[in-house]
């Protein structure tokens, strides 16, 4: 689903990726982990074409990454659910209305649509706060609404930076468990965190691997959980 | 066809949702409004000058340029003669219409502007004027002229061309200046909706990068401020048109030459001409703002 092959990211001059190279398989479920400021951010902008490498190649869906026109680079994007670290909500819009951005902007309209929203507002515990504004809901509201609309479009991949980086413990077990879920349902997971103890708490529902940046290269931390 | 009208209803109808995600700038928006009002509202007078000054330019060529005079000035004696001379001549001239020698009581009127209404032709040597209008096919001018100049000595013929033409020529002038003004109001409110635009795109530029993240391609952020300033240009100048006609349509009749400067109002069908305005501010608004946007997508990338 995504790889990269000899993946360079530099930024002023110094690099902040060197010649990563690893693939996410169809189905799979990795974190990705490292010290703050390593790179885990960078790593999952270059996934979605929010980043251009500067040299290698970034693979998505079979394509190259750096060939995406504005528009190629829109489509990837439909079909890649991210689940940003600050959510990015527009604040003047419904719960409802952001959960269904996605659809709008690819032109998906009609009972299909509402009824996948309804859906994923009663999956991700949010009907009661449907109609809130982003600024009047909690940490973990704001991800499991952030984690909604990434899958609104029932996209293979999904990407998440640090989503339970503002939430405790038990919502972090909470998005965890959504995030499981969705693996089993057959998506790819990228799941970027520095919670150790988030990673070995997945160890008992799902075979995950972990990625670990470190010296601006990209290991498999070991073997399963 | 089917395809643009199809596609221009869905533009005007838009998707209430999707312009929803830009945030209401009420500031910009108002100021969108307003300016597109103001500068309608001048347009329309622009337009209303324009169309007068080539009405009367149109007037003064079609009045005047079918008529011509020939003044007789000579010795009472020989005055009577020269005239049923050049009425003779008249008489025999191919293409002209109908002549008519101007009456003393008609001369009295014309000279009382100037002289009062007391004045005694007899006091002053008022030449013998003969008033010739020609058939639309017109007369062999120079002809005439040798004529008139071998039968009656005395006569001059006059066509007005003279004097006519700078006065036609300065209301062409004037018409131009209007087309002028016209282009440099909408110049101005195409400048005014680019600014405008781009001050909301400027303040929406985190509603931008939220849409991209999510799929929006940028011909769909464009359309959400494309729409939404067209339509307030459009809403602007209607406005603004609205108020243009009403205060022409108030403006005080006067009658005779005075006519020429309150009877800006247009007539019959030249009504239907203001109602461009709007249409051409929508397209302006639209032009515009499409272009600012396309610019600042591409400068956010």
């Amino acid at each position: 689903m995504i790889e990269f092959q000899n993946v360079t990211y530099s930024y002023g001059g110094s690099a902040l990726l060197d010649e990563v190279s690893f693939s996410l398989p169809q189905g799979s479920f990795h974190f990705l982990t490292g010290p703050s400021g390593s790179g885990k951010t960078t790593l999952i902008k270059l996934c979605y074409a929010a980043l251009r490498a500067s040299a290698g190649q970034i693979r998505v869906f079979g394509k190259d990454a750096a060939t995406l026109d504005r528009d190629g680079v829109a489509f990837l994007r439909r079909n890649v659910g991210v689940v940003h670290q600050d959510c990015k909500f527009l604040d003047h819009l419904s719960v409802t209305e952001n959960i269904a951005l996605p659809t709008l902007v690819s032109g998906q309209k009609g009972a299909k649509t509402v009824g996948n929203l309804n859906d994923l507002l009663q999956w991700v515990g949010l009907t009661d706060v449907a109609n809130s504004l982003p600024p009047s809901l909690s940490g973990g509201e704001r991800q499991r609404a952030a984690l909604a609309r990434a899958l609104i479009n029932a996209p293979d991949i999904i990407l998440a930076d640090e989503p339970t980086g503002n939430v405790d413990w038990e919502m972090s077990q909470r998005l965890l468990k959504l995030l499981v879920e969705l693996n089993k349902m057959g998506k790819t997971v990228l799941l970027a965190t520095h919670d150790m103890a988030l990673i070995r708490a997945a160890k008992t529902q799902v075979q995950a691997r972990v990625l670990r940046i470190q010296a601006k290269q990209v290991w498999l931390a070991g073997a399963d959980l | 066809m089917k395809g643009i009208i199809e596609n221009f209803l869905i533009f005007l109808i838009g998707d209430a949702q999707a312009e929803r995600m830009v945030p209401p700038t009420g500031y910009t928006v108002r100021l969108t409004v307003f300016a597109a009002a103001a500068m309608a509202f001048l347009a329309t007078f622009a337009l209303a000058f324009s169309m007068a000054t080539g009405r009367l330019a149109d007037k003064w060529t079609s009045e005047l340029s079918r008529s011509a005079t020939i003044r007789i000035a000579a010795s009472a004696e020989q005055a009577m003669a020269q005239r049923d001379a050049v009425l003779a001549v008249l008489e025999t001239t191919p293409g002209v219409e109908s002549y008519r020698v101007i009456d003393a009581e008609e001369q009295q009127d014309l000279l009382a502007p100037w002289f009062g209404e007391e004045l005694s032709l007899d006091l002053l040597p008022v030449p013998t004027l003969i008033e010739i209008v020609e058939r639309p096919s017109g007369f062999d001018a120079q002809n005439l002229q040798f004529r008139l100049a071998a039968e009656a000595p005395g006569a001059v013929f006059d066509t007005h061309r003279r004097w006519r033409q700078p006065l036609v020529n300065a209301a062409n002038r004037l018409k131009f200046m209007g087309w002028v003004a016209l282009g440099l109001i909408l110049a101005t409110l195409a400048v005014v909706v680019t600014l405008a635009a781009q001050s909301a795109l400027a303040a929406n530029a985190q509603v931008i990068s939220v849409m991209r993240l999510i799929g929006a391609r940028d011909s769909y952020i464009a359309l959400a401020f494309v729409r939404r300033f067209t339509l307030r240009g459009l809403l602007g100048a209607i406005l603004g048109v609205l108020l243009g006609i009403l205060a022409l349509v108030l403006m005080p009749a006067a009658g005779g030459p005075a006519g020429y400067l309150t009877g800006l109002a247009p007539s019959g069908s030249s009504w239907l001409m203001p109602a461009l305005i709007p249409i051409i501010t929508a397209i302006i608004a639209f032009f515009a703002t499409r272009r600012a946007a396309r610019r600042m997508l591409r400068s956010l990338a």
